[in-house]
């Protein structure tokens, strides 16, 4: 296992991400509420750049007790995009959203002091 | 720990370039050595609206014309060709359709006497690993829809002469099959007659949502002119959330999903049970963007109502089934089942190995990349090579010899 300096910690503000090239590994390293996380840029899906897309929050449909719909509203949950085709992965566990069977692989993200590394 | 030598980059902003949103595309031409034979992409996009300017100096009437000018003055979509509600881009979710600006212009910049389109389309197709591309136009997908039928005859014609001077004659590595105004059967003949041997024309293209059965009289010398020419006619799939029954969906999805098969369930139903192969057995017809479930399910199902029907539809001699698989239907977007074996069974109903032809859609939301067909494992070499460029050449009388320039 081997250390990659990712970037300074002042560097990466709210949602911030880098891609990181280490050897045959692709990783897109993502800064959000105070969290690092690590996960292979390579979606599930086609080998798209799953990292590099937009982050949103999950939409979830609003049904009421009566078992009506009103709705959707955005949830807590942070999603990230795998820009060719939407797939989303949640940004907590690397899953995807769409089956949860289906996951990217994590890579742990270290701060030490000022620098931020990407265990590969 | 050991410190590993990596490299480290920041997303794209307005340095975005096609080339490096499809990065991982052209890693996988490499490592699949695409270079090596030839892939022909059957259906292919650029968005014709970037060009209105210029497409709108061919049109013929100078009254049309100038609606159109006009309509296009205040910016974006031409009203007085309208457009479809959709989003595509899922809420934003697919980013290159904004991001496509910076590509238009930088190419712009770069285009040094070839048409900006050229060079955005060659692109891509370098980085999928695409030797020659099917190019068709995006809006007017849908220009089927208007209620105006000399608009659409007269941005036909104009689309049609614009595409051949300025893009088809530039790059002899994009080819189109041309619009046919098939509301106006007359002028979808003369389209025929006139285009059918202009370079780089491999056929002819009907943009499937529309109003008009495909079995008319009207369309009978077209067909015949068609088959004596050796050009396949194709039906393009789109989607009319305005159509009465996909009118009851509320999602982009559900829309998407039906619509694309819906017109051509009808389209083929019709030339199959009306006994067109019959009068023209030498006419290839393709089927574009439809998928493959849709054709697996409709054989099967025209087939067993025919058994019982057979003097509903008295030209048949054969099933129906047998006539569809002689037909060809491009792959994208292809459903993958989990179940393998489903898939497996889809390509023989279809007789993939020598009816099915590759394409990517690109750029579009859903576009497929060549390892859709590659990577199967059902699929002996011979098989994905034809799959992915050996019938297409075939169909389209194309050089058989790879023309791409994978990037380093």
């Amino acid at each position: 296992m081997a250390e990659c300096f990712v970037a300074k910690a002042s560097e990466l503000a709210d949602g911030d991400r880098r891609i990181v090239l280490a050897g045959t590994a692709e990783i897109g390293v993502f800064y959000k509420d105070g969290a690092y996380f690590g996960y292979s840029n390579t979606c599930v899906h086609s080998g798209g750049p799953a990292c590099e897309g937009l982050m949103i929050n999950r939409v979830v449909d609003v049904i009421a007790p009566d078992r009506t719909y009103q709705g959707q509203t955005f949830s807590d949950e942070i999603h990230f995009v795998c820009p060719w085709h939407g797939y989303e992965y949640d940004l907590k566990t690397g899953e995807c959203v769409g089956d949860r069977r289906l996951r990217l692989k994590k890579f742990e993200v270290i701060r030490r002091g000022e620098d931020v590394f990407v265990i590969v | 720990m050991d410190m590993l030598r990596s490299e480290v980059r920041k997303l794209a902003g307005d340095d975005y370039t096609t080339a490096a949103h499809l990065a991982h595309a052209a890693q996988q031409a490499r490592e699949r050595n695409y270079q090596d034979f030839l892939i022909v992409d059957v259906d292919a996009h650029h968005y014709e609206s970037e060009s209105y300017k210029e497409v709108f100096e061919f049109i013929e009437s100078p009254v049309i014309r100038r609606q159109a000018v006009e309509s296009a003055k205040r910016g974006g979509r031409a009203s007085m060709l309208g457009g479809q509600i959709g989003y595509q881009d899922i809420g934003g979710r697919i980013t290159r359709h904004e991001l496509r600006r910076h590509d238009v212009r930088r190419h712009d910049k770069l285009a040094g006497g070839k048409h900006r389109d050229v060079g955005m389309t060659l692109e891509w197709m370098d980085a999928i690993g695409v030797d020659y591309c099917c190019l068709f136009p995006t809006p007017m997908l849908f220009l089927g829809l208007h209620p105006q039928v000399e608009v659409e005859v007269a941005m036909c014609r104009a689309y049609n002469r614009w595409l051949c001077e300025r893009i088809l004659a530039a790059e002899p590595r994009i080819v189109s099959m041309l619009y046919l105004p098939f509301n106006d059967p007359e002028a979808a003949y003369r389209t025929v007659a006139d285009f059918g041997d202009r370079k780089g024309v491999v056929g002819f293209m009907v943009t499937s949502p529309r109003y008009k059965p495909v079995h008319d009289n009207a369309y009978v010398k077209t067909y015949a002119l068609l088959e004596e020419m050796g050009k396949p006619i194709a039906f393009h799939a789109a989607y009319n959330w305005h159509d009465q029954a996909l009118s009851l969906t509320n999602r982009f999805i559900s829309v998407h999903a039906l619509g694309f098969m819906w017109f051509n369930m009808v389209h083929m139903t019709n030339w199959v049970i009306n006994g067109l192969p019959e009068r023209f057995p030498r006419l290839k017809v393709m089927w574009i963007e439809s998928g493959l479930t849709w054709a697996y399910c409709l054989m099967q199902r025209l087939d067993h109502s025919y058994m019982m029907r057979t003097s509903d539809c008295p030209s048949l001699k054969r099933r129906p089934s047998e006539y569809m698989r002689e037909m060809y239907y491009s792959s994208q977007p292809m459903e993958k089942p989990r179940d393998r074996s489903i898939l497996e069974a889809t390509f023989k109903m279809i007789n993939a190995e020598t009816q099915l032809l590759w394409s990517s859609d690109y750029p579009h939301w859903d576009f497929d990349l060549p390892s859709v067909i590659y990577d199967l494992p059902f699929l002996n070499e011979t098989a994905r090579r034809n799959i992915l460029g050996g019938n297409a050449a075939r169909v389209f009388g194309l050089d058989s010899r790879p023309r791409k320039k994978i990037p380093a």
